[in-house]
């Protein structure tokens, strides 16, 4: 294997694990910190990729001038858009779930479908086109025969933006300070004088933004319609998993680890072969560590 | 345990309500009286993953039986149609296929898209006496007396691609395919038909179906630089391969690729912009210029929208439809036996120019086209093969 090889299998290692760790951290938080299975964290991707679409639609038939600007306000309306989604949804359903999780599990579930079918008769059932944004056309060679395409380069910058983001809201912020008391102590929390359904409705939709920002990020790569979001939500549960469900530093190593073992398995495996090499080691490295790479000590 | 149960006293109960059945009721003389329509099945998947494919080739079958209505109908009876969900899940293929033809007992099913599916109806066809049209160009290797295959086999995909991508573009081939049965066969087939026409295979490799992650092999493409790259990707693993390839500098205008399983509707989704100068190889391409096809696309356009974009499952779909009737009038009857053995040597003006029904094997007589995508995601073509005879198993 050339030197040149070797590094951009590196690389894209190194962008599988933002990718992976940008379809993750949505999750991570509504599954780690609130126990809450969304079965339809695919469909919320599903939802942000749509959003980017309309916006780019809108943009090339009103602001055509601008059009380099509508992937960036795409990943906004993303955000927002599957944030209210997740603050109706957790009002109307999740909040009544809570004490029960496996009911939770069949009632995200059954949103996804529902979500599907929406896309589907709303958008059609064929895929639409996410138009590139130019900049983000073509690669960046820093030398010859190491092309490091800018789409993942932007996805590089943007996880690393989305990473930051949530540690500042998370543990700088006085939110972030609510929801990790209500998280750790909800009735003691709650007797301190914070509004936990409030926090609850945040993190809930914080979380399904995350998914929407992660959505719109991957029409670059990937394609946009009705069942997207089932290829990204068994990825975004290994990772999260394999991580340590508690643990939001868990998904970021459990990405980075899958990402990089995938890139090193595709050169001598076909890529089917490498999928599965990953999923028997993540078996296995389950059957040592149930609870995951980082698994919180607490006395149960 | 309970699924076993359950499964074995549905089939009993099937088979005791079969066998109940006057011996008639199965046959020809079931078909009620002349006057009333005759009923025909559709059955591809509207809701689930492959619906993007299927939803358009359903369309083309009811356009094809509401010409043929307005028409005056076959042997003068209307057809009427039951159209049922697949969705996507072949166990519900089968069990639809079952209702199709044990308790609506239509005389023909237009349906069936990928392999698998065809694969899990294919025991209820011969059980019930059933017949069944296959629209899409598929891996061949299979025979029932229960299934008329219009598709195009390997032998009328495939090889003749190999053949002019070794002619024109060079002998170092890449096969990168999606993991399932009709890319690995496809392969196999390929590997020494390219041996024989004294070229190499350079790489080969597989994903599974829905996979979004190419970066690797993109890589590998670039170490190997194969002189062409013959893809068997299938659904929207498609719009990630391309997008990747292209933005790590590789192109239709650099690099040979040729899809044997994008047509020019899949190419919206990829995205137009992506698939430019990749090269496609089917037996029916949008832009064919005949009188037929113009018709065809008018009809079809005016039907469903001026937005709305053909490819050669849709067309072979349509065609079977009228095959069938051709069949039926020829046999003057709507027996499936009678019908079958009326098929043979059969011959159609289809969309994609003429075609027939083979004598023995239940395909049809056909060209290869091969063209490349333009920026409007239309095909300019740019080979055409005399008819080439189905063989579905070829000898290699």
């Amino acid at each position: 294997m050339s030197v040149d090889m070797l590094l951009s299998q590196i690389f894209n290692g190194l962008s599988l694990f933002t990718i992976l760790a940008l379809m993750a951290i949505g999750l991570a938080i509504v599954f780690g910190l609130m126990g809450v299975i969304n079965m339809a964290h695919g469909e919320l991707m599903a939802m942000g990729a749509y959003m980017t679409y309309l916006t780019s639609v809108i943009f090339s038939r009103w602001l055509p001038g601008v059009m380099g600007a509508s992937f960036l306000v795409g990943i906004v309306v993303a955000f927002l858009t599957t944030a209210a989604f997740g603050l109706l949804l957790e009002t109307v359903m999740i909040r009544h779930l809570y004490k029960r999780p496996l009911d939770t599990l069949l009632a995200t579930w059954g949103v996804s479908l529902i979500l599907q079918q929406v896309f589907r008769q709303v958008f059609g059932p064929i895929n639409v086109s996410v138009p590139t944004a130019s900049w983000l056309q073509g690669a960046w060679s820093p030398m010859p025969g190491l092309d490091l395409p800018l789409a993942r380069v932007f996805i590089i910058a943007l996880t690393l933006a989305v990473a930051l983001g949530v540690y500042l809201f998370l543990f700088k912020s006085r939110w972030g300070l609510r929801i990790r008391s209500v998280m750790q102590n909800r009735a003691m929390a709650g007797a301190a004088g914070i509004n936990t359904a409030r926090v609850d409705a945040v993190t809930f939709a914080v979380g399904c933004g995350l998914a929407g920002v992660a959505g719109s990020a991957l029409t670059m790569i990937a394609s946009t319609g009705p069942a997207t979001g089932q290829q990204y939500i068994v990825d975004a549960f290994i990772v999260v998993v394999f991580g340590g469900v508690e643990s939001l530093i868990g998904t970021f190593v459990s990405a980075f680890m899958i990402g990089q073992m995938q890139s090193l398995f595709e050169m001598p495996f076909s890529g089917s072969m490498a999928k599965a090499a990953i999923l028997l080691l993540v078996i296995v490295a389950l059957y040592f560590r149930p609870s995951g790479l980082f698994s919180i000590k607490v006395r149960r | 345990m309970t699924k076993t149960r359950r499964d074995f006293i549905k089939t009993s109960l099937a088979v005791a309500v079969a066998s109940a059945m006057p011996a008639g009721l199965l046959s020809s003389t079931s078909f009620a009286a002349a006057s009333d329509p005759v009923k025909v099945g559709i059955l591809h998947s509207l809701t689930g993953s492959i619906a993007i494919a299927e939803v358009g080739v359903a369309d083309a079958e009811k356009l094809a039986i509401e010409e043929i209505n307005a028409a005056g109908g076959v042997l003068g009876r209307q057809i009427e149609v039951v159209q049922e969900d697949g969705a996507s899940d072949n166990p519900v293929f089968a069990e639809k296929a079952q209702k199709l033809l044990v308790s609506d007992k239509v005389a023909a099913v237009f349906g069936c898209y990928t392999s698998a599916s065809r694969k899990a109806v294919l025991p209820v066809f011969e059980r019930y006496k059933g017949l069944l049209y296959y629209p899409t160009h598929d891996e061949g290797l299979e025979f029932s007396n229960n299934i008329m295959y219009t598709g195009a086999d390997a032998v009328q995909s495939a090889i003749p691609a190999i053949q002019w991508l070794a002619e024109n573009k060079g002998k170092t081939f890449f096969l990168i395919g999606s993991d399932f049965i009709y890319p690995r066969t496809t392969n196999r087939i390929a590997r020494p038909t390219i041996a024989k026409l004294g070229g190499t295979v350079v790489g080969e490799d597989y994903f599974p179906l829905g996979s979004t992650e190419f970066s690797s092999v993109i890589n590998k493409i670039k170490a190997a630089k194969p002189d062409a790259i013959l893809s068997t990707i299938v659904g929207d693993s498609n719009v990630s391969f391309y997008k990747q390839l292209n933005s790590a500098g590789i192109t239709g205008d650099n690099q040979a690729i040729l899809a044997l399983a994008v047509s020019e509707e899949e190419a919206i989704g990829i995205g137009r912009e992506n698939l430019v100068g990749v090269h496609s190889c089917m037996g029916y391409f949008q832009s064919i210029d005949s009188p037929e096809n113009q018709k065809f696309v008018a009809a079809f356009k005016a039907r469903y929208g001026a937005d709305r974009v053909l490819g050669d499952t849709m067309a072979a779909a349509y065609a079977s439809v009228f095959l069938w009737k051709l069949a039926v009038e020829k046999a003057g009857s709507f027996d499936v036996p009678q019908v079958v053995a009326a098929s043979s040597n059969l011959e159609y003006t289809a969309p994609e120019g003429q075609v027939r029904l083979h004598a023995s094997n239940h395909r049809l007589w056909k060209h290869a086209r091969i063209g490349k995508f333009k920026p409007d995601g239309q095909i300019d073509i740019l080979f055409e093969s005399p008819l080439i005879e189905p063989n579905p198993f070829p000898k290699l």
